[in-house]
């Protein structure tokens, strides 16, 4: 059924279709349309889970949490200040193993207090644990949405995720969306089946016991090793869903699903490296200065964790001049995604020159003007090596 | 098998790391003799989740679940949800705290669940201190408790404030039973547990727990130090069922032992006595304790 | 039936995400050794009432085959519990030998 919609009801129809025993939810805007509209069809029994109104996010989190000790798929969505909230518990699920599902609709951290997008949010829970995907358009939030459970319900990877996507710039925006049948969305995602974590008097076990230091330490190793092992699932996941449900509507998503998505890479004299919704703009900008015989190509990064390390380095190695765009910042040091991406070119023998680009923190627009600077400026060599786009 | 009425069957096994004399492992080792095998218990952090789970070790023969020190209630709510779903309503959730975990970091956790009604019980064992982290005082500690942050000292007898009234806030939020319960009074605490697991809503049981090292008490007064708590006032058992109190003992405060018996067997009061009575801090914890058992008698008797 | 994962890392067994069987494996933890005192159960004075098994905070009561209760040597931590509850005095503590 194609349709054009909000991409947040976008989101709420996936979660509908992933059908979750236990969804608990805090309202923040720009969230606030998603809880809305799983909140409607609780009340309108289209979704027969049970729908906790959390006293706050952290009490949100902590109920999903229960849920899926459980035994049961729980969904949760939240922004900003929010994600902040949760932060002790998020380091808690992941460490308990536990595959809970979550939106993150991006928006800038306080203070100032600033309700507008950024990246900041959820790029400040990298050491989370969870596995973090960045979406461009609504039907990639729709299908990203599936793909998330199907990800971390794997026996190989039993994590949790979370979706991000731009909070106003895509959250509040109509795009058109092919949401699939209940039928067909079950052929790809069966019924939540969990692996390790139930709360059963059949069979009783302790979930969150004291690790000490004897133990703690391998404990933490089997967690990296799982969300490092996760890339290989991700990308199967990826590539089953985009086989199941080819592209119906035109430059909605990418043809295949991947951990990256190349925009005019193939004979770029600049690329660009950035996450979300701005990536739109920038193959915008790509095009009109492709017109003018500006050769400038886009790596637009869907899964930011697990960092694809080895992809990116053999992906961008032999350019010679990369701009990272990053929407987040790391205070006292180098833009993050920036920071993540040169990390990865180290040990390659063909480093580009990289260079760093600070953009729409705090819902600033990024304009097309934007790019179309980051591009020249880069080519020509112009400007610090870490730049404001103010 | 049954001894005094008890089931023989420990959920909560031997070999935890308790001090000796303990009266929270006391009170959790009875406890789950009423609330077991058919439960799921949510644990907060604090000295029983230490040592009763040290991996690879496990004191519990029940489903539990811990997480972090503030969110057990919120952790049950989705216990809760995600038992009804599967069907499984007849399961019991049982969320258990400590004073700290419940009184103060919890509270916002609490007060959610039981506004939102979720068909939990939850027991706080009470030994009115943060004891794991090292006897730091909580909103549970009584007024003049010399703790490791509210010591007694040159400018100061112990801490200033009163105990939080957590009792009267949980019935606010219309709770269908609340009581308060002491280790010391066991088939009274059973009661009480057994009640309020029994009652649907969300529920409440408030058990004093004596602690050998916070309360500066010998391991075996564990249980006449709880006791002396009921008999002089200072902890009374009582009952809130459906908004209606009902004080359970004492009967009233014609009959009470001084306060005194009781404080003078704790080192935490020792500088209210050492080197000389403090008088005055002495009168106005009587007078609370009076106060306090009068104004329960009186709900009681008026049925409010 | 749930798969805790078991598996090692180096010489350490772990589950998925540190999950146990809830099957009171403290018991492995004989905390007996902890005692600097233990109870001494005078049986003709003992009435079997049980009062002192109640209050065990260890289950570290038993009841023998004549009715009378003991202590369990394996776990007693010596607190003397036992001792100021009973009802009609008969469990003295003394120093532990050992």
């Amino acid at each position: 059924m194609k349709e054009v919609m909000e991409a947040s009801h976008a989101i709420a129809e996936a979660v509908k279709a992933v059908d979750p025993a236990v969804i608990a939810a805090y309202p923040i805007t720009p969230q606030t349309h998603i809880v809305e509209r799983l909140s409607e069809y609780v009340a309108n029994g289209e979704l027969k889970g049970e729908y906790i109104n959390a006293e706050s996010e952290f009490a949100a989190i902590s109920a999903c949490l229960g849920a899926q000790a459980t035994g049961v798929r729980s969904y949760t969505s939240t922004s900003s200040q929010g994600l902040a909230l949760m932060h002790e518990i998020l380091y808690i699920v992941s460490g308990m193993r536990l595959p809970v599902g979550m939106t993150v609709v991006n928006r800038a951290l306080s203070a100032p207090i600033n309700i507008w997008n950024d990246h900041q949010d959820s790029i400040s829970e990298r050491d989370s644990g969870w596995i973090q995907l960045y979406v461009e358009t609504a039907q990639e939030a729709y299908d990203m949405t599936l793909m998330q459970y199907k990800i971390c319900e794997d026996k190989r990877v039993l994590l949790p995720s979370m979706v991000c996507l731009d909070g106003f710039t895509l959250s509040h925006v109509y795009e058109p969306v092919d949401i699939l049948e209940k039928a067909r969305v079950d052929g790809f995602l069966p019924k939540y089946k969990p692996v390790h974590a139930v709360l059963d008097p059949k069979e009783p076990l302790t979930q969150g016991p004291i690790g000490f230091p004897t133990h703690y330490m391998e404990f933490r190793k089997d967690l990296v090793d799982a969300i490092a092992g996760s890339e290989r699932v991700i990308g199967e996941v990826m590539a089953e869903y985009s086989r199941m449900f080819p592209v119906s509507i035109k430059d909605s998503r990418p043809d295949r699903y991947y951990h990256y998505e190349e925009y005019m890479m193939e004979d770029a004299d600049v690329v660009l490296v950035a996450m979300g919704s701005v990536c739109g703009t920038i193959k915008e900008v790509i095009d009109e200065l492709r017109g003018k015989g500006v050769k400038a190509g886009l790596l637009k990064l869907v899964t930011y964790r697990p960092f694809p390390n080895e992809l990116i380095a053999k992906r961008l190695s032999g350019y010679r001049k990369v701009a990272v765009v990053d929407k987040a910042l790391s205070p006292g040091n180098t833009a993050p995604l920036y920071t993540e991406v040169a990390s990865a070119l180290y040990d390659s023998k063909e480093r580009p020159n990289l260079r760093s680009f600070i953009v729409g923190l705090g819902g600033r627009d990024v304009t097309l003007g934007h790019i179309e600077r980051i591009i020249n400026m880069t080519l020509k060599g112009e400007g610090a090596k870490t730049e404001w786009m103010f | 098998m049954a001894i005094l009425g008890l089931d023989e069957k420990e959920y909560f096994a031997r070999g935890h790391r308790a001090c000796a004399g303990c009266g929270e492992s006391l009170a959790l080792r009875l406890l789950m003799k009423v609330a077991g095998p058919n439960v799921v218990v949510c644990h907060c952090t604090g000295c029983m989740e230490v040592v009763s789970t040290p991996y690879p070790e496990t004191a519990w023969e029940v489903p539990w679940v811990h997480s972090a020190f503030e969110n057990n209630s919120a952790v049950a709510s989705g216990v809760e949800r995600a038992l009804k779903h599967l069907g499984k309503e007849d399961t019991k959730v049982l969320v258990l705290g400590g004073d700290g975990g419940t009184y103060d970091i919890g509270l916002q956790c609490l007060s959610g669940a039981f506004e939102r009604g979720h068909n939990i019980t939850y027991v706080c064992t009470d030994n009115e201190a943060y004891m794991n982290t090292g006897i730091q005082r909580s909103g549970a500690t009584p007024f003049g408790a010399s703790t490791t942050t509210s010591p007694a000292g040159k400018v100061s007898n112990g801490k200033h404030e009163g105990k939080k009234d957590l009792m009267h806030i949980l019935a606010a939020h219309g709770s269908p039973y609340l009581a308060t319960a002491s280790v010391g009074y066991h088939t009274d605490f059973l009661r009480k547990v057994k009640t309020a697991l029994e009652t649907k809503g969300p529920t409440f049981v408030n058990v004093m727990v004596p602690c050998v090292p916070g309360w500066r008490i010998e391991p075996e007064a564990t249980i006449k130090v709880a006791k002396l708590g009921v008999e002089t006032g200072a902890t009374p058992l009582y009952e809130i069922i459906a908004g209606k109190h009902k004080l359970n003992m004492p009967v009233d405060s014609s009959k009470l032992k001084p306060v005194e018996e009781y404080l003078k067997m704790q080192g935490r009061f020792r500088h209210l006595f050492k080197p000389e009575p403090k008088t005055a801090e002495l009168q106005a914890i009587q007078q609370g304790v009076k106060d306090g058992i009068d104004r329960l008698k009186k709900l009681s008797d008026l049925g409010l | 039936m749930a798969d805790i994962g078991r598996k090692k890392i180096g010489n350490v067994e772990l589950t998925t995400g540190a999950v146990l069987p809830s099957d009171g494996s403290t018991q492995k933890n004989k905390t007996g050794g902890w005692r600097a005192l233990r109870p001494v159960t005078d049986h003709a004075k003992c009435t079997g009432c049980g009062i002192c098994w109640v209050y065990c905070p260890d289950a570290s009561r038993f009841k023998d085959k004549d009715g009378k209760f003991d202590f369990v040597a394996d776990y007693c931590k010596g607190c003397g519990i036992c001792a100021d509850v009973c009802p009609v005095k008969c469990i003295t503590m003394v120093v532990e030998e050992e």
